[in-house]
């Protein structure tokens, strides 16, 4: 009976991991490992695949490479710390101050960019900040200035277009650890004589460090590898990693530079995470949970 | 002895409820005071009123002769020990000591002696660099009381800190505390609803009952000599009677049971008589105790707290009597008549 059970467990076990499995490899280890092996692979004259460290070495002696990518990282980091200044507040808000009935209903509200898509609240944006956009005519009419302000595909529009999709990842996250905290906690940083700002930089931000990792990490993520927002808000001068892949792979054809490209971009997100979690002290495996 | 912490005339208003209702009390300096209720009687919202966290309706609360009117709880002199203990779980058990001190700007040096010297105090040396979240519950309790206590406050509130506790540990901690509350000096002022509790540690105990204070008095005379039905019947276990007639020198319940009781000098409607207040066998010649017959309902054994129900004779009450575990009543069984006295002292009447 016993071995029997055991026996239908395995087969049970095994239904359950065939899916995984499957997903594991064809999706993400086989398309992977073709990649890394078309990254270090040229055309030579004669047209045929050759083994090479070219690609990487294009994008180190090329300079424009260089400044994309740094430039990609710099307003990635930028962006999580905007979205973190902004979610915060939100998040402390929805999960302390209002009633839960009401932060369901805001919690709703936040979604419904999410529902239409990236592509409907990027558009959302190039109606509201173009230059004949609904802030100029609004600015124009009550007479604050003359002259449209240049607001759409400028660095500006860009942060704004990759604030918005991602800010709620922020939120979810550090809302979920801050429900977590007892009110209590606040009290007794209170009674043993912590001020406001005490209690904010010792008690609740140390206590929501995991879901502010967590959110960090997501955003970051998102916002390094997103297309849509640099290229449809931020225009010609964008300058986001993911162009050079994208026009690497669909306007040179050149696979392999963008199979390199690709892997430099996950080297570089991979290792800003690391890089951010070793000095904010937090580990891995304590954020997911 | 002068007075630590004085409440004039307490009144706490909700939308509609009066939570604590026109209390009036002092503790003297050193002393343990608890303040006794089953809950939502108004112990917490009192607590949290000395603390700070929540704004008094009417009257004032003195803590050393100062008027703590619209002084925040950051400033004032008491220190609070929650239910939940509100560990920092980031912290360690060093950090969580240290973080009053370090809010008060001391001295690195001075803050680590302060810390070392408290935790040797509640017997928690050689924890320092654990986690909070990795100490046991009575190991966790002694934080939280090390926290507060290393302020050193006028007055330590503790808010029902042993609720969390297994049985056996929250015995422990009862002594243990007591014990360090005579050590260190410092004024607590407790609240529970576990009336044991309350009687093992404090010097004096107030009950209370909607938002009322019913009785302040020595754990003894508020066992001996309840001045409230309800206090009777809070503190500790009685039998409880509803009186027919309070005759000449005698009562008799509503079930027909008549006692002599010389002492009672007003009206009564109530009365009461603790199980363990019964003799059993009384010798003839007890000066007195009122003899009478019961006859044995049922036995409920429950070790040491073993009580036998019993029906009066010549009347249909039920008596609840305690049996003593030992050799003289081993062979009591259920249908047997047993002869049982009382003195009129322990009859009390409301």
């Amino acid at each position: 009976m016993m071995q029997n059970n055991k026996k239908n467990l395995n087969i049970t076990f095994y239904l359950l991991i065939v899916p995984v499995l499957i997903w594991l490899i064809f999706m993400i280890v086989i398309p992977h490992a073709e990649l890394f092996i078309s990254s270090f692979q040229v055309e030579d004259d004669s047209g045929d695949m050759v083994f090479s460290f070219g690609n990487y070495i294009d994008f180190f002696t090329q300079k424009i490479y260089w400044f994309t990518f740094v430039k990609t990282a710099a307003y990635s980091i930028g962006v999580t710390l905007l979205a973190f200044i902004i979610a915060f507040p939100i998040a402390f808000y929805l999960s302390k101050v209002t009633s839960k009935k009401n932060a369901a209903f805001l919690i709703l509200l936040l979604l419904i960019p999410l529902w239409v898509g990236e592509l409907v609240t990027v558009y959302g944006w190039i109606v509201l900040l173009g230059d004949h956009g609904i802030i100029n005519h609004f600015l124009m009419t009550i007479g604050i200035i003359n002259e449209p302000i240049n607001m759409l595909y400028t660095n500006f529009s860009m942060v704004i277009g990759l604030l918005y999709m991602s800010m709620l990842f922020m939120v979810i996250p550090v809302m979920s650890t801050l429900q977590s905290m007892d009110d209590s906690l606040i009290e007794a940083a209170c009674d043993l004589g912590a001020s406001k700002w005490d209690i904010f930089t010792k008690i609740i931000i140390p206590y929501s460090m995991p879901g502010i990792t967590s959110g960090a990490i997501i955003v970051f993520m998102l916002v390094i590898g997103d297309y849509l927002a640099p290229n449809l808000l931020g225009g010609k001068n964008s300058l986001w990693f993911t162009e050079q892949i994208y026009n690497n792979f669909l306007q040179t054809f050149n696979w392999n530079e963008g199979a390199a490209f690709g892997f430099l971009l996950l080297i570089l997100s991979s290792g800003i995470i690391w890089l951010a979690l070793k000095l904010s002290g937090q580990k891995l495996e304590k954020v997911g949970a | 002895m002068n007075n630590i912490l004085e409440i004039k005339n307490l009144s706490k208003h909700f939308d509609d409820v009066t939570a604590v209702n026109n209390v009036d009390f002092t503790v003297e300096e050193g002393g343990f005071f608890s303040i006794l209720g089953s809950s939502g009687c108004g112990k917490t919202t009192l607590l949290r009123i000395i603390a700070g966290f929540q704004q008094e309706s009417e009257g004032d609360v003195i803590i050393n002769g100062q008027s703590m009117k619209g002084i925040p709880p950051e400033k004032r002199p008491v220190n609070i020990v929650f239910q939940n203990l509100a560990l920092f779980p980031m912290m360690n058990v060093r950090e969580n000591v240290a973080f009053g001190l370090k809010r008060k700007r001391l001295q690195k040096a001075d803050i680590n002696s302060k810390v070392n010297e408290m935790l040797e105090r509640v017997g928690l040396h050689g924890y320092e660099n654990k986690k909070v979240t990795d100490l046991s519950g009575g190991q966790r309790q002694r934080v939280a009381i090390a926290r507060s206590l290393v302020m050193n406050p006028s007055i330590l509130l503790l808010d029902e800190p042993l609720g969390a506790l297994d049985r056996k540990l929250r015995e422990h901690m009862k002594v243990e505390l007591k014990l360090l509350q005579k050590e260190i000096g410092t004024t607590f002022v407790y609240i529970t609803h576990d009336q044991s509790e309350a009687l093992v540690m404090s010097d004096k105990v107030a009950v209370m009952h909607d938002g009322q204070f019913e009785q302040i008095d020595t754990p003894r005379n508020l066992y001996k000599n309840p001045k409230t039905s309800f206090v009777a019947g809070f503190v500790g276990d009685s039998n409880r009677f509803y009186l027919q007639s309070t005759g000449a020198g005698s009562i008799t319940t509503n079930g027909g049971w008549t006692l002599q009781q010389p002492n009672l000098n007003k009206s009564a409607s109530e009365l009461y008589i603790r199980p363990e207040a019964l003799i059993l066998n009384p010798a003839n010649n007890l000066n007195g105790v009122d003899q009478f017959e019961v006859t044995i309902k049922t036995i409920l054994f429950d070790g040491s707290s073993t009580k036998l129900s019993t029906i009066v004779d010549g009347s249909n009450e039920e008596l609840l009597i305690s049996l003593p575990q030992n050799a003289q009543f081993e062979g009591i069984e259920e249908g047997h008549t047993l002869n049982v006295g009382i003195h009129h002292n322990d009859l009390k009447c409301f």
